[in-house]
Protein backbone atom coordinates (compact mmCIF):
# COMPACT_ATOMS: atom_id res chain seq x y z
CA UNK A 1 0.00 0.00 0.00
CA UNK A 2 1.28 3.39 -0.72
CA UNK A 3 -0.39 6.81 0.00
CA UNK A 4 -1.08 9.02 -2.81
CA UNK A 5 -1.64 13.10 -2.27
CA UNK A 6 -2.58 15.54 -4.67
CA UNK A 7 -2.29 18.91 -5.31
CA UNK A 8 -3.62 22.33 -6.71
CA UNK A 9 -5.25 21.51 -10.13
CA UNK A 10 -3.92 17.86 -9.70
CA UNK A 11 -6.58 18.01 -6.51
CA UNK A 12 -9.69 18.91 -8.08
CA UNK A 13 -9.36 17.43 -11.13
CA UNK A 14 -9.18 14.09 -9.58
CA UNK A 15 -11.36 15.33 -6.72
CA UNK A 16 -10.01 14.08 -3.71
CA UNK A 17 -7.04 15.51 -1.68
CA UNK A 18 -5.27 11.71 -1.32
CA UNK A 19 -6.17 8.57 -1.51
CA UNK A 20 -4.19 4.67 -1.43
CA UNK A 21 -3.24 2.03 -4.08
CA UNK A 22 -2.54 -1.27 -3.32
CA UNK A 23 1.70 -2.21 -3.91
CA UNK A 24 2.88 -4.82 -2.41
CA UNK A 25 6.28 -4.69 -4.75
CA UNK A 26 8.48 -1.78 -5.32
CA UNK A 27 7.66 -0.42 -8.79
CA UNK A 28 8.83 2.73 -10.66
CA UNK A 29 6.82 6.02 -10.59
CA UNK A 30 5.97 6.06 -13.92
CA UNK A 31 4.43 2.36 -13.64
CA UNK A 32 2.52 3.89 -10.30
CA UNK A 33 0.99 6.68 -12.70
CA UNK A 34 0.05 4.21 -15.43
CA UNK A 35 -2.05 2.50 -12.95
CA UNK A 36 -3.94 5.30 -11.80
CA UNK A 37 -4.61 6.34 -15.25
CA UNK A 38 -6.80 3.44 -15.15
CA UNK A 39 -8.62 4.48 -11.75
CA UNK A 40 -11.14 6.36 -13.58
CA UNK A 41 -11.60 8.93 -16.11
CA UNK A 42 -10.84 11.98 -13.77
CA UNK A 43 -7.11 10.16 -13.31
CA UNK A 44 -6.72 9.99 -16.86
CA UNK A 45 -7.44 13.57 -17.30
CA UNK A 46 -4.87 15.19 -14.35
CA UNK A 47 -2.12 12.99 -15.69
CA UNK A 48 -2.72 13.11 -18.97
CA UNK A 49 0.57 15.28 -19.74
CA UNK A 50 3.36 14.64 -17.26
CA UNK A 51 5.01 17.05 -18.44
CA UNK A 52 2.94 19.35 -16.44
CA UNK A 53 3.06 17.25 -13.72
CA UNK A 54 5.87 17.25 -10.18
CA UNK A 55 6.13 14.68 -8.09
CA UNK A 56 8.01 14.27 -4.51
CA UNK A 57 8.14 10.61 -3.17
CA UNK A 58 8.20 10.93 1.17
CA UNK A 59 8.34 14.55 0.65
CA UNK A 60 11.61 14.63 -1.49
CA UNK A 61 11.47 15.86 -4.92
CA UNK A 62 11.57 13.00 -7.38
CA UNK A 63 11.38 12.07 -11.48
CA UNK A 64 9.02 9.68 -12.72
CA UNK A 65 11.55 7.09 -12.89
CA UNK A 66 11.71 7.03 -9.23
CA UNK A 67 11.55 4.07 -7.51
CA UNK A 68 8.09 3.94 -4.83
CA UNK A 69 7.90 0.92 -2.53
CA UNK A 70 5.32 -0.21 -0.27
CA UNK A 71 5.16 2.69 2.81
CA UNK A 72 5.52 5.51 0.63
CA UNK A 73 3.89 8.55 0.18
CA UNK A 74 3.67 9.95 -3.28
CA UNK A 75 2.77 13.08 -3.85
CA UNK A 76 1.64 14.46 -7.39
CA UNK A 77 1.28 18.35 -8.12
CA UNK A 78 2.02 20.86 -10.61
CA UNK A 79 4.87 22.96 -11.07
CA UNK A 80 5.02 25.11 -7.69
CA UNK A 81 4.38 28.63 -7.21
CA UNK A 82 5.09 29.89 -4.06
CA UNK A 83 7.15 32.90 -3.31
CA UNK B 1 10.61 35.80 22.41
CA UNK B 2 13.99 36.62 23.86
CA UNK B 3 15.87 39.20 21.34
CA UNK B 4 18.89 37.60 23.61
CA UNK B 5 19.99 34.52 20.69
CA UNK B 6 23.12 33.72 20.62
CA UNK B 7 25.09 31.31 18.35
CA UNK B 8 23.93 30.41 14.45
CA UNK B 9 20.12 30.70 13.34
CA UNK B 10 18.46 29.14 11.09
CA UNK B 11 14.18 28.67 11.01
CA UNK B 12 12.04 28.12 8.46
CA UNK B 13 8.93 28.33 8.77
CA UNK B 14 5.30 28.48 7.71
CA UNK B 15 2.45 29.93 8.87
CA UNK B 16 -0.92 31.17 7.97
CA UNK B 17 -1.17 34.64 9.85
CA UNK B 18 1.77 37.60 9.17
CA UNK B 19 4.80 38.29 10.37
CA UNK B 20 7.37 41.03 11.91
CA UNK B 21 10.03 42.07 9.84
CA UNK B 22 11.39 44.07 12.87
CA UNK B 23 11.16 41.00 15.22
CA UNK B 24 12.91 38.99 13.00
CA UNK B 25 15.58 41.30 11.83
CA UNK B 26 16.39 41.68 15.78
CA UNK B 27 16.56 38.32 16.24
CA UNK B 28 19.39 38.15 13.87
CA UNK B 29 21.06 41.56 14.47
CA UNK B 30 21.17 40.09 18.11
CA UNK B 31 23.48 36.45 17.13
CA UNK B 32 26.74 37.97 18.09
CA UNK B 33 29.53 40.82 17.27
CA UNK B 34 30.61 39.35 14.39
CA UNK B 35 26.93 40.06 13.06
CA UNK B 36 27.72 43.07 10.34
CA UNK B 37 25.24 42.79 7.55
CA UNK B 38 21.44 41.28 7.75
CA UNK B 39 20.16 41.63 4.74
CA UNK B 40 15.78 41.10 3.71
CA UNK B 41 13.06 40.72 1.33
CA UNK B 42 9.53 40.51 1.59
CA UNK B 43 7.25 39.46 -1.10
CA UNK B 44 3.78 41.02 -1.16
CA UNK B 45 0.90 40.22 -2.77
CA UNK B 46 0.14 42.05 -5.79
CA UNK B 47 -2.42 42.74 -8.30
CA UNK B 48 -5.17 40.91 -6.63
CA UNK B 49 -5.94 38.67 -3.88
CA UNK B 50 -4.79 35.25 -3.56
CA UNK B 51 -5.31 31.59 -2.13
CA UNK B 52 -2.14 29.74 -1.06
CA UNK B 53 -2.62 26.07 -0.66
CA UNK B 54 0.71 24.25 0.33
CA UNK B 55 2.04 21.00 0.92
CA UNK B 56 2.58 20.11 5.30
CA UNK B 57 5.27 18.72 6.41
CA UNK B 58 7.43 18.94 2.65
CA UNK B 59 6.85 22.81 2.55
CA UNK B 60 9.43 22.64 6.10
CA UNK B 61 11.39 20.50 4.92
CA UNK B 62 12.60 21.59 1.24
CA UNK B 63 12.74 25.23 2.82
CA UNK B 64 15.31 24.09 5.35
CA UNK B 65 17.00 22.40 2.62
CA UNK B 66 17.56 25.44 0.86
CA UNK B 67 19.06 26.76 3.86
CA UNK B 68 21.33 24.01 3.89
CA UNK B 69 22.36 24.80 0.56
CA UNK B 70 22.63 28.28 1.51
CA UNK B 71 24.98 27.99 4.57
CA UNK B 72 27.10 25.38 2.44
CA UNK B 73 28.04 28.66 0.05
CA UNK B 74 28.28 31.42 2.02
CA UNK B 75 29.52 32.25 5.81
CA UNK B 76 26.21 32.71 7.17
CA UNK B 77 25.55 33.61 11.07
CA UNK B 78 21.72 33.11 10.91
CA UNK B 79 19.06 33.04 8.02
CA UNK B 80 14.87 32.90 8.80
CA UNK B 81 12.42 32.23 5.86
CA UNK B 82 8.66 32.62 6.48
CA UNK B 83 5.83 31.59 3.90
CA UNK B 84 2.28 32.84 4.49
CA UNK B 85 -0.44 29.93 2.90
CA UNK B 86 -4.31 30.69 3.04
CA UNK B 87 -5.87 33.59 1.82
CA UNK B 88 -4.17 36.67 1.39
CA UNK B 89 -5.03 39.81 0.15
CA UNK B 90 -3.40 42.83 -2.37
CA UNK B 91 -0.51 44.54 -0.41
CA UNK B 92 -0.38 41.84 2.18
CA UNK B 93 3.34 40.37 3.22
CA UNK B 94 3.35 36.47 1.63
CA UNK B 95 7.50 35.19 1.77
CA UNK B 96 10.53 36.97 4.13
CA UNK B 97 14.13 36.10 3.86
CA UNK B 98 16.29 37.47 6.43
CA UNK B 99 20.13 36.67 6.16
CA UNK B 100 23.15 37.48 8.63
CA UNK B 101 26.55 37.64 7.58
CA UNK B 102 30.02 39.44 8.82
CA UNK B 103 30.08 41.13 5.69
CA UNK B 104 27.09 42.50 3.17
CA UNK B 105 28.19 40.48 -0.24
CA UNK B 106 27.07 36.95 1.57
CA UNK B 107 24.04 38.57 3.12
CA UNK B 108 23.02 39.85 -0.33
CA UNK B 109 23.80 37.25 -2.46
CA UNK B 110 22.40 34.45 0.28
CA UNK B 111 18.89 36.38 0.63
CA UNK B 112 18.92 36.11 -3.48
CA UNK B 113 20.28 32.73 -3.65
CA UNK B 114 17.24 31.91 -0.89
CA UNK B 115 14.48 33.67 -2.70
CA UNK B 116 15.07 31.88 -6.21
CA UNK B 117 14.96 28.42 -4.60
CA UNK B 118 12.15 29.16 -2.80
CA UNK B 119 10.23 29.68 -5.90
CA UNK B 120 11.19 26.63 -7.61
CA UNK B 121 11.49 23.94 -4.63
CA UNK B 122 8.94 25.03 -1.91
CA UNK B 123 5.70 23.02 -2.40
CA UNK B 124 2.99 26.25 -2.48
CA UNK B 125 0.66 26.91 -5.25
CA UNK B 126 -1.16 30.69 -5.74
CA UNK B 127 -4.49 30.32 -7.21
CA UNK B 128 -6.25 33.83 -7.81
CA UNK B 129 -10.23 33.60 -8.11
CA UNK B 130 -10.62 30.57 -9.86
CA UNK B 131 -7.53 29.87 -11.59
CA UNK B 132 -4.04 28.03 -10.80
CA UNK B 133 -1.27 30.43 -11.21
CA UNK B 134 1.18 29.09 -13.67
CA UNK B 135 4.54 28.69 -12.84
CA UNK B 136 6.94 30.84 -14.54
CA UNK B 137 9.68 29.96 -16.78
CA UNK B 138 11.59 32.78 -15.80
CA UNK B 139 11.75 31.55 -11.84
CA UNK B 140 13.42 28.21 -13.11
CA UNK B 141 16.13 30.09 -14.81
CA UNK B 142 16.95 32.23 -11.73
CA UNK B 143 17.35 29.24 -9.60
CA UNK B 144 19.39 27.54 -12.70
CA UNK B 145 21.74 30.20 -12.53
CA UNK B 146 23.08 28.93 -9.05
CA UNK B 147 24.35 26.06 -10.60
Amino acid sequence: MIKLVYFAWVRERIGVAEETLELDVPASLADIVNRLRDVSERHRAAFSDLARIRAAVNQDFVGFDATVAPGDEVALFPPVTGG
Amino acid sequence: MALEESGPLFEARVQAHSFELALEHKRLAALGPDVGAVVSFTGQVRDHGLELEHYPGMAERQMQAVLADARERWPLIGAIVVHRFGRLEVGEPIVLVLTASSHRAAAFSAAEFLMDWLKTRAPFWKRAGDAWVEAKAGDDAAAARWG
